[in-house]
């Protein structure tokens, strides 16, 4: 091969690079993270697993729905009623920021900016933990 | 329109009496709001229009009225207390001559040339903040509210230069510095750095029902409903008083009317 002493040495420091997180993370279980879980209320809107994938997704719905239809109440599959809220219903909840939402976001490594705005809870006062 | 104003001043004469005593506790609006959290069933029955508007009758109003409805406003929405350029307005008051530039009467009434006029975003039929969004962030809703979608506003304040009337407001900073703690109303949301903010109509207690904030505090000074409803108790209003609109030239079709 025309310059094979470069390319295959190249190449196998560029697939050990890229296989390098696979092969360190082959054999360990899926990640656990260990959150608070409200303790006023059972059921959340969606099940815990479609929630842990979709919640983006229905929040970004929701935010449509509630300023571009006017639409206020989502209703589940088992029937329950929610007002689509962030701020009054998820974190009516989940009223930890720090010890539910936060514990996956920090673990791998996102940032969303809905507390920018969002009130970390609708029952206490901003600030305290 | 008509039942849920005759209940709406039952409630306002209960509410009264509870608002009479929270202030006697040093308590703001803000807090007096954290109670129970809204749920599906608060949103059962919305209140629905083709174009909300509003009638102001300015005589009713001295400064004690105008900071009661201001601070309805501006606690219940965390709208930031900033003084100066940056100022931050959803309610406000100005003049005549700033209210009404465009009216130029010569030897005007001394009342209404010393009267100060409570201005907010007019929601108007055709606005023009809303055809310059380059986002779609600003728009006109099927209720005739201009309301914001803050997640999808870029900051470019082209919506500041097309409104006539001063209307909207921008975060040149962090707004929630600005708010006191212990005044935040935590069941609604505050804004961040870089969106224009404004007057909803208070498209979250139509949403319940209830008429807007301001027009609570008013104790009637404010009337509020549907313009394209002909008995709607505004309609009703304007058939019996003349009143006048800011800027009508402008083309924008103000949605809020002054009794001079
Ligand atoms: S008053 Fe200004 S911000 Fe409000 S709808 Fe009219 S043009 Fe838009
Ligand atoms: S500042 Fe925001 S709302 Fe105003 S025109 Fe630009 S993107 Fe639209």
């Amino acid at each position: 091969m025309y310059n094979g002493k470069y390319i295959i040495p190249g190449l196998i420091i560029f697939l050990a690079l890229v296989l390098f997180p696979f092969i360190k993370g082959a054999g360990l279980g899926p990640l656990k993270v260990e959150t608070e879980k409200p303790k006023n209320s059972k059921e959340c809107v969606l099940k815990t697993e479609k929630m842990r994938d979709v919640h983006m997704v229905l929040l970004n719905e929701w935010r449509d729905d509630v300023i571009r239809n006017g639409k206020r109440v989502y209703t589940n599959e088992s029937g329950k009623q929610f007002n689509m809220s962030l701020t009054n219903t998820c974190m009516g909840c989940h009223e930890n920021k720090d010890k539910f939402c936060d514990k996956c976001h920090v673990e791998v490594g996102v940032n969303p900016y809905c507390w920018n705005c969002h009130n970390t809870s609708p029952l206490k006062k901003e600030g305290e933990k | 329109m008509q039942r849920s104003r005759r209940d709406f001043l039952k409630l306002a004469g209960v509410s009264a009496l509870g608002l009479s005593a929270g202030t006697l506790g040093f308590l703001g609006e803000g807090a007096q709001a954290a109670d129970a959290l809204p749920s599906a069933a608060d949103f059962a029955k919305p209140a629905k229009a083709k174009q909300w508007g509003m009638v102001i009758d300015t005589a009713k109003f001295d400064d004690a009225l105008f900071k009661k409805c201001i601070d309805a406003c501006h606690d219940n929405h965390n709208v930031p207390k900033i003084e100066g350029k940056q100022e931050i307005k959803w309610i406000w008051t100005e003049d005549f001559e700033g209210s009404f530039p465009t009216e130029r009467p010569a030897f005007l009434a001394e009342a209404q040339e010393h009267r100060k006029y409570l201005l907010l975003c007019n929601h108007c039929a055709n606005p023009a903040c809303t055809r310059v969004c380059p986002t779609k962030a600003t728009f006109k809703n099927d209720e005739g509210l201009v309301i914001m979608d803050y997640h999808r506003c870029i900051g470019c304040r082209y919506c500041m230069a097309g409104c006539p009337y001063g209307a909207r407001s921008f975060n040149f900073r962090d707004p929630g510095e600005f708010i006191a703690k212990d005044k935040l109303n935590l069941q609604y949301p505050h804004r961040t750095r870089g969106v224009v903010e404004k007057c909803t109509f208070c498209v979250e207690k139509l949403a319940q029902g209830k008429l807007p904030l301001c027009v609570e505090a008013s104790g009637g000074a404010m009337v509020f409903g549907d313009l394209e409803d002909p008995k709607s108790e505004v309609r009703k209003v304007l058939k019996e008083k003349y009143a006048i609109r800011r800027k009508p030239d402008a083309g924008t079709d103000p949605s809020v009317f002054y009794i001079l």
